[in-house]
């Protein structure tokens, strides 16, 4: 059981680490929209993959 | 397409190749009204350092940040849309939309691209942007909940940790345990609970101060006693190798409270952003008349004796006196008068109404704090911040229960130093966790957030707290018709020919007349023709009708009498007008035309809905200003067999309070027209979704999604809501009068002690889960 001497302190590490990433996205604002990402996922950057007549482009404005 | 607006901004949308949106969308986008050259211009001022000041700020070079309200958002492809529009524009470095509050944050090189253009790209795709100061309540509100997700994370994280600890900790007791591996443990237990005591729980004990400062016992009293006073035993025990540790307790207790609060506060700010977004029917500038001539001036310089000139089309920038001239002005984003009010020298404008048709000079008489507008803001602001009135109970008996609570804990303790000090201080402990008013304080709470989530999720927006609660108590419940059970926009209905002219003719030369007019009856017309003719040197008169040429003859279309007056005498006309009080009439110079009638279709589902709320035991009556005759269809076709018409506000009110003395309990179901007085006096109001900013403020419970069937869907789950309470409390009660005996008397220890609270909570929670099913019933 000795080995619980070294991995408790290692689990405490990774706990560590854990609060770090958790931190780090509640300052970059990862949990301001909760409903937004749900939807946008369907419809985000794939459009070059549908086929579309060639002269229409996205960012003629 | 609804509209030649609709066509062009679809027309704009294709040719962008962003038709995706309507393969997409979910829901359809409100209509949107053209523009008037004097709010172009007014986009325009927003390039003004002076009046960027307030919301704008400004980075590295010419960088500049805003925060933006977004108007029309209804679903995810909105969002996707204006992304991908605004962000295309050259010298737009980043465009977000937050698809939850509706906002935007917009970055852009002040070099390349000016922030009038952007407002323009976004309205010439059918959206509304207006900036906004995010630096008031917005900011607040996001620093609030990220600090709670931070503590939040935090306990939940050293929770874990310590409860697997623990897990050994007690599994190994029985076995047998190595010592060093024991105390080992411990140690890491405490190295673990110490963050969440000192971070997480922080607030625990600053609000116990404070209550104790103030001479009170709130919730956080005996919290704070039970987790400080744990821990330090736990700690002591810990360095001392000696006694029982409790540190899972202390790091689950703290876990749970804290989940409570942060849903507790998500519910609160989303009622709180509805106030946030009132303060912008106030126009950003306006036209000052000074010794100078015109001058544009921020709203905010104005000053109450400033004489201020407000076109056709602008929003009244603050409340004053007409001085000079003469137009109907648009209320209904405050009273939901939805006809347009005539307005002359010496009557009263308010601030955010909007000018209809002829310029006025208006003295300003209140600015700032002191309008009507901010008056509402803080009505709804009060309104939010109140608590039902179950919950306030549950706290006075708290503060009660506290005291006992802690006078018990010291006459035990007392009574075991006497007899078994080595006990003495465990038993302690066993009674302030195991009777920790978790359970009953977390009853209401946690029932009215998942009832109130679910009602979300449905539409149904609750904007204050007692309003669930009234509601399943609910006796009566009373419609206002016009906008509430019928859709609130009128329709073409009739045409009765008077002339020698056909129906056709007559409707194309009343729309020609109505084009440009902003009245709900000209709508009403255009929308009835496919094309439009053209009429020249149109003249409205507000208030009695609009003159004009087409085809080189003259026409008149309004009132009879007015209409009569073109030709020539004011004769008395057979009156057609008299049973159709909401008809126009046609003519020209030989005589009458046609007369035109208008009425409103019933919404969707209406009568099913009134059947439902009947079958739920619920009296259904219908007050309504409407003339007789229209009040008893409605009320026919719905089966409603109470109706009243011709109601004033005072007689709808007089009506609630007749109710009311009987003992009934009244719904009051508005869309605000005039009706803002009576959804207050009413227990329990709602507001449809499209009625005005005063009828929401003064319901407490709107109805976005527009959809009646969903009040009777409110009334079941509103019912459920106040079942589980009492089911909770009756629960929080009987355990503590198992519990507390138990305790008492030596026979919990402190562990068991810290899962029957965690498993009493836990029933509380889990039952008051069961009503986020309640939307898919």
């Amino acid at each position: 059981m000795d080995i619980l001497f070294l991995l408790i302190p290692i689990s405490l590490i990774i706990m560590g680490i854990a609060i770090w990433v958790f931190l780090w996205a509640i300052r970059s604002g990862q949990f301001e929209d909760l409903e937004g990402p749900a939807h946008r996922i369907l419809m985000d950057d794939d459009d070059p993959m549908i086929p579309r007549k060639p002269q229409l482009k996205d960012d003629d404005e | 397409m609804c509209c030649r607006g609709c066509q062009a901004v679809a027309q704009a949308i294709v040719d962008g190749g962003l038709g995706d949106f309507y393969r997409y969308r979910t829901a359809t986008s409100p209509q949107v009204k053209d523009l008037v050259p004097e709010a172009l211009a007014e986009r325009v001022l927003y390039d003004r350092d002076d009046l960027q000041q307030s919301f704008v700020q400004k980075q590295a070079g010419e960088i500049r940040e805003a925060s933006l309200i977004l108007e029309g958002i209804v679903c995810a492809a909105c969002v996707w849309l204006n992304e991908r529009h605004v962000r295309a524009l050259p010298g737009v470095l980043e465009f977000a939309v937050n698809y939850s509050t509706h906002r935007a944050r917009l970055r852009w090189d002040n070099h390349r691209i000016r922030l009038s253009d952007i407002l323009e790209a976004i309205s010439a795709i059918g959206y509304h942007a207006h900036p906004f100061d995010p630096g008031r309540q917005e900011q607040v509100y996001r620093e609030e909940r990220k600090a709670a997700l931070r503590r939040l994370a935090v306990a939940g994280l050293g929770m874990m940790q310590v409860m697997m600890l623990a897990v050994a900790l007690y599994s190994g007791a029985d076995e047998g345990m190595d010592p060093a591996l024991r105390t080992f443990l411990r140690w890491v237990s405490l190295l673990l609970t110490l963050p969440v005591v000192v971070y997480s729980a922080k607030s625990f004990f600053t609000s116990a101060w404070r209550d104790l400062k103030r001479r009170q016992l709130g919730m956080d009293v005996p919290v704070s006693i039970a987790i400080g006073s744990a821990f330090l035993a736990s700690a002591w025990a810990t360095v001392t190798d000696s006694g029982d540790i409790y540190f899972d307790s202390v790091t689950m207790f703290t876990f749970f409270l804290l989940a409570g609060r942060f849903l507790e506060m998500g519910a609160r700010h989303r009622a709180g952003q509805a106030a946030e977004e009132l303060v912008k029917l106030l126009p950003a500038t306006a036209a000052r008349l000074g010794d100078h001539g015109e001058e544009r001036v921020p709203v905010s310089d104005l000053a109450p004796g400033d004489r201020v000139l407000v076109r056709p089309g602008e929003s009244v920038p603050a409340d004053g006196r007409i001085t000079e001239g003469r137009s109907s002005v648009d209320e209904s984003l405050l009273t939901g008068e939805s006809l347009p009010q005539v307005r002359n020298p010496g009557d009263l404008l308010i601030g955010g109404t909007v000018n209809n048709e002829s310029p006025l000079v208006m003295q300003v008489e209140s600015v700032g704090e002191g309008t009507v507008l901010s008056a509402i803001v803080r009505l709804l602001d009060r309104a939010q911040t109140e608590k039902p009135s179950v919950a306030r109970l549950a706290d006075r008996v708290a503060g009660w229960f506290v005291a006992a609570l802690l006078l018990l804990a010291a006459a035990v303790a007392w009574w075991w130093w006497q007899h078994d000090a080595v006990r003495a201080f465990a038993v302690t402990l066993s009674i302030l966790v195991v009777t920790c008013p978790c359970a009953l304080s977390l009853a209401t709470p946690a029932a009215v957030t998942a009832a109130t989530g679910a009602l979300t999720r449905l539409g149904v927006l609750t904007t204050r707290g007692h309003a669930l609660e009234t509601l399943a108590r609910a006796t009566h419940v009373i419609f206002d018709k016009t906008g509430t059970l019928t859709e609130g926009r009128l329709r073409l209905e009739s045409v009765v020919l008077v002339g020698d002219r056909d129906r056709e003719s007559c409707l194309r030369l009343a729309a020609a007349l109505e084009q440009a007019s902003e009245h709900p009856i000209a709508h009403a017309l255009c929308a009835s023709v496919d094309s439009l003719a053209a009429a020249s040197d149109i003249v409205a008169t507000p208030g009695l009708g609009i003159e004009g040429s087409v085809d080189g003859q003259r026409y008149r279309i309004g009132v009879a009498a007015y209409v009569s007056g073109l030709q020539g005498l004011a004769r008395e006309q057979p009156s057609v007008a008299g049973d159709y009080p909401d008809g126009v009439v046609l003519g020209d110079a030989q005589g009458l035309l046609a007369h035109f009638s208008f009425a409103d279709r019933l919404r969707a589902w209406a009568a099913e809905s009134v059947a439902q709320l009947q079958g739920l035991g619920l009296e259904v009556e219908l007050l309504s200003g409407d003339r007789l005759e229209a009040v008893q269809a409605v009320a026919q076709e719905l089966g409603i067999a109470r109706y009243r018409a011709r109601c004033q506000p005072q007689d709808k009110l007089a009506r609630i309070n007749e109710l009311q003395r009987q003992g009934a309990v009244v719904a009051m179901v508005g869309d605000g027209v005039n009706d803002a007085p009576v959804l207050a006096a009413a227990q329990v109001s709602l507001a449809m979704g499209s009625g005005t900013q005063l009828a929401h403020a003064s319901a407490d419970m709107v109805l976005l999604s527009e959809q009646l069937p969903h009040l009777a869907q409110a009334v079941r789950t509103s019912r459920r809501t106040l079942r589980v309470i009492r089911q909770n409390l009756g629960w929080a009660l009987v355990y503590n009068l198992v519990a507390v005996p138990l305790a008492a008397s030596g026979w919990v220890a402190p562990w068991m002690a810290a899962i029957g609270m965690s498993s009493s909570s836990l029933v509380v929670v889990l039952n008051a889960l069961r009503l986020r099913t309640t939307g898919s019933e």
